[in-house]
């Protein structure tokens, strides 16, 4: 299974601040600065960092790797799992893979843009939840599947959205799901 | 070798040699989009599929190798059928206002859908979203009419060592473009066309300014003069029918008349001041530096482009004390326009309008800059490239092909060989070589018919040494000095120069640097498509113009010497230190904070 939060272990202890974070950062630049291929677990790691790759990020990620700027944001645009805007406490991922498609997907994540006021790409106001459409979890015999963080949930239906969004609405529910 | 059949025509072609080109040694002609000859061959388009027996699917000719034995169908109903709905799908989501482009008389889609026979659209859908780029002076990006090819991205990154451009989101939200698809100026572009050069499409163009020149000549209360680069000569032609290589000097001049400028200038004398003040600043480093043992900052880099002076505020800012501080030719004629001759011909500098005609997209920039405005406005108004000024004597109703043959104002439009050659790679070296070893030697330059042979040609960085037996007494201490000296085209050959010398690898004293492939005659603004071949008769165009000279050295340029008397007074003087030299920023190649 994917992680999109490779550093996510680290959510439960203080926001570290930005010196710390900055620091961190640096240390993945130097060890991956020299491989080939170095740029996307770079990211990776960074995103887990920061949460998303805020454009400063980016810039000096561009500037350590000695990449250009205009490639490194190519390589960011490319891959969905990275994001240049903050996103909410909670990612919640529709598959609109074909086996979930052609058993509602498309229902389910109309329903869950209705429930959460945002359209895709887009974070809540709250800065709880972050709507996202993915391209199949391999989850097929499951359609259709959406994922909360690093919870699957299967064979979704529009009107059981708001139960399983009632599992991470507490404040400081835990982002690894229960 | 590979014995190879192609629709039934038998060759025989080196292993390794791609469908693409065997076809050709067989006289068989394949379209093509993606593909560019010695920059990219990467099978994107898929126009150029042909049919391969015993192979199941079409290959793409100009990635797939030939084998030996192998037997090629390029023209079957199949190939045909596939071409066509490749070509159908790029026209369902380009954004073809056709009659309006830039591109519509050498569009190279639209030339392509002819030679399939696509005959009606039959593919409706979404279109590629139109956002246009117009935040620098030199260039021009409509993101519709991009059919990703990546020929811009690949001459951006492998030749010009640039990395401006480059595809951004995926599938059908795949935008070539700057980071996160913002303006060029957001990044580090140094806005030397060679993206517009090779666009087959109008995705990227120069910024057209036709029309500010013709509201200049408009305007009664404007004197109007223009100045044409030497690399214009030799390429103008090719616009109006005539093969590469082609002079036409005369012409162009005369169409210049026709079209209503009330000076016709020559850059050529400016070129020939550049080598005057470049030459002596040269020595001066060297004197400085093996006289007085200080800090001479050698290398010195030459500064006549003005992609090459970006590439070095973005990437090598520690590198700008070794430019020279001359203006390029263009900014130095402006100067001596808005200064010298406005009082000659008692005009203020603000009633002149000064056009160059000039190769390059990066020189529209150039004017730009702020500092570029010695006599207290812009040295130059406003910068037409050679394919713009095509259409204006297209607009102007003029046939050029029919003109007599004019010549150039004088003093203005004097000049030497030796300005000649500054369009082609290795020419400003030639030249400043020419002048510098006969200053120092008081002999004459002893290459054969003036020619440097070294540094000609089209390899991408070339040296030579020229060792200074005698001397005249004031350059004393050069008696027995080896100089020795580099020409690199093509930013990527620069950056591999610049890089050798920060690595303590070479030492030379005087570096050429050309932004564009094969120099000013493969610039930018040049007419299309500029292939070697094409950069090469070009080049022996040039030549041909430098060898039909009585004179071919800047400093016995008559002009330039009563211009010295006259007014400027000695090189490197007060007075052009005030109009002819410059200073540069360094600029971030990424901006952070």
């Amino acid at each position: 299974m994917f992680t999109d939060k490779p550093d996510s272990q680290c959510q439960c202890a203080e926001p570290a601040s930005p010196e710390e974070l900055r620091r961190r950062l640096d240390e993945v630049i130097a060890e991956y600065k020299s491989k080939p291929g170095g740029l996307i677990p770079v990211l990776q790691i960074a995103q887990g960092l920061y949460g998303y790759l805020p454009d400063e990020v980016v810039r000096h990620i561009s500037l350590g790797l000695d990449r250009p700027y205009s490639e490194v944001a190519g390589v960011i645009t490319f891959y969905s799992f990275f994001s240049t805007r903050p996103r909410g406490q909670h990612m919640v991922r529709v598959c609109l893979g074909t086996a979930c498609y052609v058993r509602g997907g498309k229902q389910v994540l109309d329903a869950f843009k209705k429930e959460l006021g945002v359209d895709v790409g887009e974070t809540t106001k709250d800065q709880r939840y972050t709507l996202e459409v993915a391209r199949c979890f391999g989850a097929c015999g499951l359609a259709p599947a959406i994922t909360v963080d690093e919870d699957v949930h299967q064979r979704v239906k529009p009107t059981k959205i708001r139960e399983i969004l009632a599992k991470y609405s507490q404040p400081g529910a835990a982002a690894k799901g229960a | 070798m590979a014995k190879v059949t192609i629709d039934g025509i038998e060759v025989e072609v080196a292993d390794g040699t791609t469908i693409l080109d065997a076809a050709h040694n067989a006289g068989v002609h394949i379209p093509t989009l993606c593909f560019l000859k010695d920059v990219q061959a990467i099978g994107a388009c898929r126009i150029c599929l042909v049919e391969i027996e015993g192979a199941r699917d079409l290959a793409a000719s100009c990635v797939m190798p030939v084998s030996d034995g192998m037997k090629v169908r390029t023209n079957t109903p199949r190939v045909r059928e596939a071409r066509k709905t490749v070509i159908e799908l790029l026209l369902s989501e380009h954004d073809g206002d056709c009659t309006t482009c830039n591109r519509s008389e050498d569009c190279e889609l639209q030339a392509v859908a002819h030679e399939v026979g696509v005959k009606e659209n039959r593919y409706e859908g979404e279109r590629s979203k139109r956002e246009l780029d117009v935040s620098t002076p030199a260039l021009r990006r409509n993101t519709a009419k991009c059919i990703l090819c990546r020929r811009c991205v690949t001459i951006c990154s492998d030749v010009q060592g640039v990395t401006a451009l480059f595809p951004q989101k995926r599938g059908f939200k795949t935008v070539v473009g700057p980071a996160f698809n913002k303006d060029l100026d957001s990044v580090a572009c140094v806005q030397c066309g060679q993206c517009g050069a090779v666009c087959p499409v109008g995705a990227i163009t120069e910024n057209d300014q036709i029309d500010e020149v013709w509201a200049a000549l408009g305007d009664p209360h404007k004197h109007v003069v223009v100045q044409t680069a030497p690399a214009i000569r030799a390429a103008l032609g090719e616009c109006f029918g005539y093969p590469p290589g082609t002079r036409v000097k005369g012409k162009m001049v005369s169409a210049l008349r026709r079209i209503g400028f009330h000076g016709v200038f020559d850059t050529n004398f400016a070129a020939d001041l550049t080598i005057m003040e470049e030459g002596t600043e040269l020595l001066t480093r060297l004197k400085k530096a093996l006289v007085e043992k200080k800090e001479a900052h050698l290398p010195m880099f030459t500064s006549c482009s003005p992609g090459w002076i970006r590439f070095a505020e973005y990437f090598y800012p520690d590198m700008l004390p070794h430019l020279s501080t001359c203006k390029s030719p263009q900014q130095m004629m402006g100067a001596v326009v808005k200064s010298h001759y406005a009082k000659k011909v008692g005009k203020k500098p603000e009633d002149i309008f000064m056009v160059s005609i000039m190769p390059c997209t990066a020189k529209k920039a150039e004017a730009k800059r702020p500092e570029m405005n010695s006599s207290g406005v812009s040295d130059v108004d406003v910068v037409l490239t050679t394919r713009e000024l095509a259409r204006m004597i297209e607009q102007a109703g003029v046939d050029f092909r029919s003109l007599p043959e004019g010549t150039m104002d004088s003093p203005l439009g004097e000049s030497t060989g030796a300005a000649d050659i500054f369009a082609n790679t290795g020419g400003v070296m030639e030249a400043a070589l020419r002048t510098a070893y006969e200053i120092v030697t008081g002999q004459a330059f002893p290459f054969e018919n003036l020619h440097v042979k070294p540094i000609e040609g089209l390899a991408g960085v070339k040296e030579a040494s020229v060792t200074i037996k005698e001397t005249v007494p004031e350059w004393e201490f050069l008696r027995g000095a080896t100089l020795n000296v580099a020409v690199a085209h093509g930013l990527g050959n620069a950056r591999k120069v610049i890089e050798r010398i920060q690595k303590g690898e070479e030492m030379y004293h005087f570096i050429e640097v050309m932004t564009c492939p094969g120099g000013c005659i493969g610039g930018g603004g040049q007419p299309r498509m500029t292939g070697n071949d094409t950069r090469r008769a070009r080049i022996a165009a040039i030549y041909a113009e430098d060898e039909h000279r009585d004179l071919r050295k800047s400093h016995e340029n008559p002009a330039v010497q009563k211009l010295y008397a006259e007014f400027l007074g000695h090189p490197l003087g007060h007075k052009s230190h005030e109009l002819l030299h410059t200073q540069y920023t360094a600029r971030p190649k990424v901006k952070v904070g």
